[in-house]
């Protein structure tokens, strides 16, 4: 009963959370337009927004990776792969009729005549209160079915490559992700994909900013990926702590256990995987909108291995942990350090080894730190409230012993 | 014997590793309410043996019967025709080889030799998680919390096994904390969570000192009270099984070499020979 209870408070914690990060988001955005001057940095064209847009997708992406990776102890790297299948199913369904054919001028035009928002216009009209409307149910229905087809293809390719462990499984979903990259990249499916070139042209963020008289009155473009993302992290904390979520919790624990405690892992491996891709699937979609362009040469195993190395920096098997490394390792690499990149003057005096590239040479040191001092990332696999009690508890259990000493000394004096 | 209900037949099973027979053309039976030993020497087959019943193997030939049910049957086939050493060849022509998980659901529950608790969990999510097998709810509906009735009752339902356990003052502590008598205890709670008819009890008392094994004794003895629950179980503590066995199988070499209750076991040459020796054990 207590135990309820308790859970009951976290789950409105959790909410409580979200719906502040979401207006301190839409806040922040619109501070320019409240205020009549706001420093730099809150700018429409500001480097934070960049960052809060792509460590919204990215927290996504790693707490998904996380699901299978940390909670049910699936070591996949096809996290990139099924960023693609999701990335241009959504790109493929909403490029506009009258770019097709600058987009996919090397095909002679597109397979597709018309997107989904062409369609649903055509029920709700094009202009105001009905173009809105077809923009946003457009977008989330593409954004749904390019989960779904990763979470298809996820489950085609789970169907071998599950009974596989470890280090094995690592490598099949690594090629099946490489596969993917290839075929996307194939000349004769052209017309579709738009082979080698990048499919552009359709909606993105800034699209959802509200405009009146050619003026925008309300940014909604960080806004609009930091809600996806948050409602489909709850979904997955939902699941993790639901009784699927600790049967996968059993089977990362001990999987011979679980089999004999009546659990069916080639069953729950599967759901894993499947929810686990679905979700990277919207993570494509939403890095799509952000990026702008869909390219498959962009979803290299360079980015499963930057998602997984923030999964490992927040901590295997901790969401709060993969949001917060997720953040912090966008900021980093994306704007707190940028100032590394460019020669700098003081006076005459010029700053040895800054210079371009070098701000990867520091990030890489700073990850090695994290990585020797927080040996199991920087939550290990509690979530932050009990990573921060037993912080406290720690600290002053450190901080009796200094008294007891104290008083010791003291004593032999 | 017959007036019983049988719960568990093992028919002519046979185990047999490339070369090496395993079990070798075991015949074994567990009438409801009985509490069963088998024991035997090191190395004699006795986990394999649990192992062909609880579907972690699938036996080379022979069948197992459960609850009036035949639940496992092979046979040897392709390379294993040719190696076959056993008996009873050709007699089983079919196959059916359920997934460990399938067999518990049938009503079987097990724990293991080595201890095999969920680590990161506690007490009371490793009884809980049990209880996941049982459940009416899909993945969607869980994750939803439509199922919020049945987990609030899966809930209450461990809080009570955990008080008849008596591990209820531990519920929230983690399972790898507990002293080992505590965590064999609770792996016994663990399975009897998923509602068993037949509990498989890989030797419960191994590593657990004279004070230990008494409880161990005593609690074995009320969980089949309490349960109503036949027990199958592996042991090396002779006092332990000569005190709650109501029938014992001796295995040697994957061979059975004999049946009966304690006191003829306790007399019979062979298993002295094998097994017992001319220790005090014989005379108690």
């Amino acid at each position: 009963m207590l135990k309820q209870k308790k859970d009951n408070r976290s789950s409105y914690i959790i909410l409580a959370c979200a719906i502040g990060a979401l207006l301190l988001v839409l806040l922040l955005e619109n501070l320019n337009l409240i205020l009549p001057s706001v420093p730099a940095v809150l700018l429409p064209t500001s480097q934070l927004f960049t960052v809060l847009k792509k460590a919204a997708v990215y927290s996504l992406v790693a707490v998904s990776m996380n699901l299978l990776n940390g909670f049910t102890g699936l070591f996949s790297l096809g996290q990139a792969g099924f960023m693609l299948l999701g990335a241009y199913t959504y790109a493929i369904l909403m490029v506009p009729a009258a770019a097709k054919d600058q987009v996919y001028y090397l095909y002679g035009g597109a397979a597709l005549n018309n997107s989904l928002q062409d369609i649903l216009n055509g029920v709700f009209g094009s202009t105001g209160v009905g173009g809105t409307v077809s923009l946003i149910l457009s977008v989330l229905i593409a954004m749904i079915l390019g989960g779904l087809v990763a979470a298809l293809f996820a489950w085609l390719i789970g169907l071998p490559v599950l009974r596989l462990k470890s280090d094995y499984l690592a490598i099949a979903t690594l090629g099946f992700a490489e596969i993917l990259r290839a075929i996307f990249q194939w000349q004769k499916l052209g017309p579709i994909t738009n082979g080698a070139n990048m499919i552009k042209s359709f909606p993105t963020y800034s699209d959802f900013n509200i405009r009146a008289g050619g003026k925008v009155v309300c940014y909604l473009s960080t806004f609009v990926p930091f809600l996806v993302a948050i409602i489909c992290i709850i979904i997955m904390v939902l699941l993790v702590n639901s009784t699927y979520g600790r049967a996968f919790k059993a089977i990362r624990d001990d999987e011979v256990a679980a089999e004999a405690m009546g659990i069916n892992l080639a069953k729950h491996k599967m759901l894993s995987f499947v929810t686990s891709s679905f979700f990277a699937g919207v993570g494509g979609v939403l890095f799509a909108m952000y990026v702008a362009n869909a390219q498959a040469k962009v979803y290299t195993t360079t980015m499963t291995y930057e998602i997984l190395l923030i999964v490992v920096i927040g901590g295997i098997g901790s969401i709060s942990g993969s949001i917060i490394a997720t953040f912090a390792y966008v900021a980093c690499s994306e704007w707190w350090l940028r100032f590394l990149d460019a020669e700098t003057y003081i006076g005459s005096f010029k700053v040895p080894l800054l210079r371009n590239g070098f701000r990867m040479v520091v990030f890489s040191i700073i990850i090695m730190i994290v990585v020797l001092f927080f040996r199991k990332g920087l939550l290990g696999d509690k979530e932050l409230p009990e990573a921060i009690r037993r912080w406290k508890a720690s600290a002053k259990v450190r901080k009796e012993r200094k008294a007891q000493k104290a008083q010791k000394e003291a004593a032999t004096k | 014997m017959s007036e019983k209900k049988n719960v568990l037949r093992v028919e002519n099973a046979t185990m047999q590793f490339g070369g090496v027979v395993a079990v070798d053309n075991l015949n074994l039976e567990v009438n409801e309410g009985e509490i069963v030993s088998l024991i035997g020497p090191n190395g004699a087959g006795k986990t394999t043996a649990f192992n062909v019943i609880t579907g972690v193997y699938a036996p080379t030939n022979g069948q197992v019967w459960f609850d009036g049910e035949c639940i496992v049957e092979n046979y040897p086939q392709g390379k294993m025709k040719k190696l076959y050493k056993g008996q009873h060849a050709g007699e089983y022509t079919h196959v059916k080889e359920p997934t460990p998980d399938e067999i518990t659901a049938l009503g079987m529950a097990r724990t293991f030799q080595n201890i095999r608790l969920w680590k990161s969990m506690t007490v009371f999510e490793n009884v809980l998680i049990a209880k996941h097998m049982r459940r009416t709810s899909n993945m969607f509906s869980a994750t939803f919390r439509g199922n919020h009735k049945e987990e609030a009752a899966q809930r209450q339902e461990v809080e009570e096994l955990l008080e008849l356990v008596g591990l209820s003052d531990v519920k929230d502590e983690l399972a790898t904390s507990l002293p080992y008598g505590k965590q064999r205890r609770l792996e016994i709670a663990r399975a009897l969570a998923t509602h068993p008819k037949l509990l498989l009890l890989d030797e419960p008392a191994a590593g657990m000192n004279p004070q230990e094994t008494l409880e161990l004794t005593s609690f074995i003895g009320q969980i089949r009270k309490q349960f109503d629950i036949t027990i199958l179980l592996i042991e090396h503590h002779m006092d332990l099984v000569m005190d709650i066995s109501d029938r014992i199988y001796v295995l040697d070499f994957g061979k059975l070499i004999a049946s009966g209750v304690p006191a003829e076991i306790q007399n019979n040459e062979r298993v002295i020979d094998a097994y017992l020796g001319v220790t005090d054990d014989a005379e108690d």
